[in-house]
């Protein structure tokens, strides 16, 4: 019951799924569209596991004075404010007029983007440390990889002239023709991997989304 | 342009000052980088919450059910088979608890299975089928060259794409040795594998860069709105917030060496 069931269901609904994608049917359709809402809604209520783990990790960082605790409270702060202004101060629950709210908006265009926007931007310069570590050529491969990276970062380059146009002309080709065939191998390895992966967990093979008893 | 308001003004305000609190994370981790960082983690998770019941719960679940009773559990609306997924989803909560954590097991499943089985059919014919097909079109022999060498609808880049691809491959498949002409074939696979990920990284390189550009012209535009539309003050107060920041970092520094001097001593 605790481990079997699970794996029988595993095993039905996997089939299932695979057997009705071959069926041309209308029900079919309805169907598949029928146990993909079924899904969405059971990912949305995991979702209040996360929230819950986030609470109640903050809460005994404050409890127990744990080192930085007070940035705890600055992320629960968040974190409420954000679902009292999206429930538009909890006036409404089932309608979208929260999204609409002027401190939710505010929150998000002012807080959220600027920060998420400048953490991103950020990686320019831990990624330029990266990139001088490994673009120094010091074989035949890590000279092509330093080649590829250069003509990509400079064929923008408005110094560069007439140099800059065959630059631009050179990254188009690069990104079309050997750019392209790597990701294809790349995508057929990853799509080959999901599917033998999927099949491992259909069968029963790979289990450890069970956890431990 | 038109002025802005004192409100948005606030907020524009808020937003330079989180800008520069990230930024200055490239000095050291520092107490403003803390603010930033957990309040975003906060922020972010309300987001999510609020889309995803207005955006998700509302209209898959709720909206399906409202012509219901809450004390018949809804049994009696048009839908009343959209409670399962309630109930599973709800089933997924004794996962706080050691002893009925494995009833978790059984929406998990439903999920897993219901997943993996759209997976199979799905990847296969979009990931794999797709890009085969796309591979190994006919190569166009008769117009060979194209335009030129840099032709990327040229037959010589066709081919280039399916041998590379092919090769790339091959580099990957471990169960023929490499040796004699897969040797060499593999050795082509890496070739190309190594240009893709030098112009991937050229173009996340950029990418990042742009973003940078992008937010140092966020702070450029505040400081101009601030002088020409708000007042010159706003303009000082700007450079007030900068100075704080940099002073306390400064101060924080300092107390630190003190620290670190006393320790050792």
């Amino acid at each position: 019951m605790k481990r079997q069931l699970p794996l029988v269901l595993v095993f039905v609904f996997g089939i299932f799924m695979i057997i009705q994608y071959f069926v041309p049917h209308e029900s079919s359709e309805w169907i598949y569209e029928f146990f993909l809402d079924w899904i969405y809604i059971i990912g949305i209520f995991a979702l209040a596991l996360g929230i819950w783990s986030l609470i109640r990790v903050s809460y005994d960082k404050i409890k127990y004075r744990r080192p930085n605790w007070q940035y705890a409270v600055i992320t629960l702060a968040g974190l409420f404010f954000m679902i009292w202004y999206g429930f538009d101060y909890g006036r409404h629950f089932f309608s979208a007029e929260g999204l609409r709210n002027y401190m939710f908006v505010s929150f998000f265009e002012y807080i959220l983007i600027p920060i998420q926007a400048t953490m991103f931007s950020l990686l320019a310069f831990f990624i330029a440390s990266a990139a001088y570590r490994a673009f120094r050529a010091r074989s035949a491969l890590a000279t092509l990889l330093l080649l590829a990276a250069l003509i990509i970062m400079l064929r923008f380059n408005p110094y560069l002239g007439s140099v800059g146009n065959y630059m631009e002309e050179m990254a188009i080709w690069l990104l079309n023709v050997p750019n392209l065939a790597a990701k294809r191998a790349i995508i057929i390895g990853v799509g080959l991997g999901i599917v033998a992966t999927s099949l491992k967990v259909i069968l029963g093979i790979e289990r450890a989304y069970l956890g431990r008893d | 342009m038109e002025a802005m308001s004192m409100g948005t003004f606030i907020w524009t305000t808020l937003g330079a000052f989180l800008t520069l609190c990230i930024f200055s994370f490239l000095y050291q981790d520092n107490p403003f980088y803390k603010l930033a960082e957990h309040l975003v983690v906060g922020v972010s998770a309300g987001y999510f919450v609020i889309i995803l019941w207005h955006n998700g719960l509302q209209p898959n679940l709720f909206d399906r059910l409202n012509d219901g009773n809450w004390y018949l559990l809804w049994l009696d609306s048009s839908k009343p088979w959209y409670m399962i997924p309630a109930i599973l989803g709800v089933m997924m909560w004794t996962r706080f608890s050691r002893k009925w954590s494995w009833i978790s097991r059984w929406p998990i499943a439903l999920y897993m299975g219901i997943a993996t089985g759209v997976a199979v059919p799905l990847e296969m014919k979009n990931r794999v089928n797709v890009q085969l097909y796309s591979t190994m079109k006919d190569i166009e022999w008769g117009s060979f060259l194209g335009n030129g060498l840099l032709d990327g609808g040229s037959g010589l880049a066709e081919l280039i794409i399916f041998l590379g691809t092919v090769s790339a491959l091959f580099y990957f498949f471990f169960s023929k040795e490499h040796t004699g002409v897969f040797k060499g074939v593999a050795r082509f696979g890496i070739w190309i594998l190594m240009i893709g990920f030098g112009a991937s990284f050229g173009y996340t390189v950029m990418g990042r860069i742009s973003l940078f550009v992008q937010r140092i012209q966020y702070l450029g535009d505040w400081t101009k709105v601030a002088w020409d539309d708000v007042s010159s003050g706003a303009f000082i107060v700007f450079w007030f917030i900068v100075i704080t920041i940099f002073g306390i970092l400064a101060f924080y520094e300092i107390i630190r060496f003190v620290n670190k001097r006393g320790t050792q001593a």
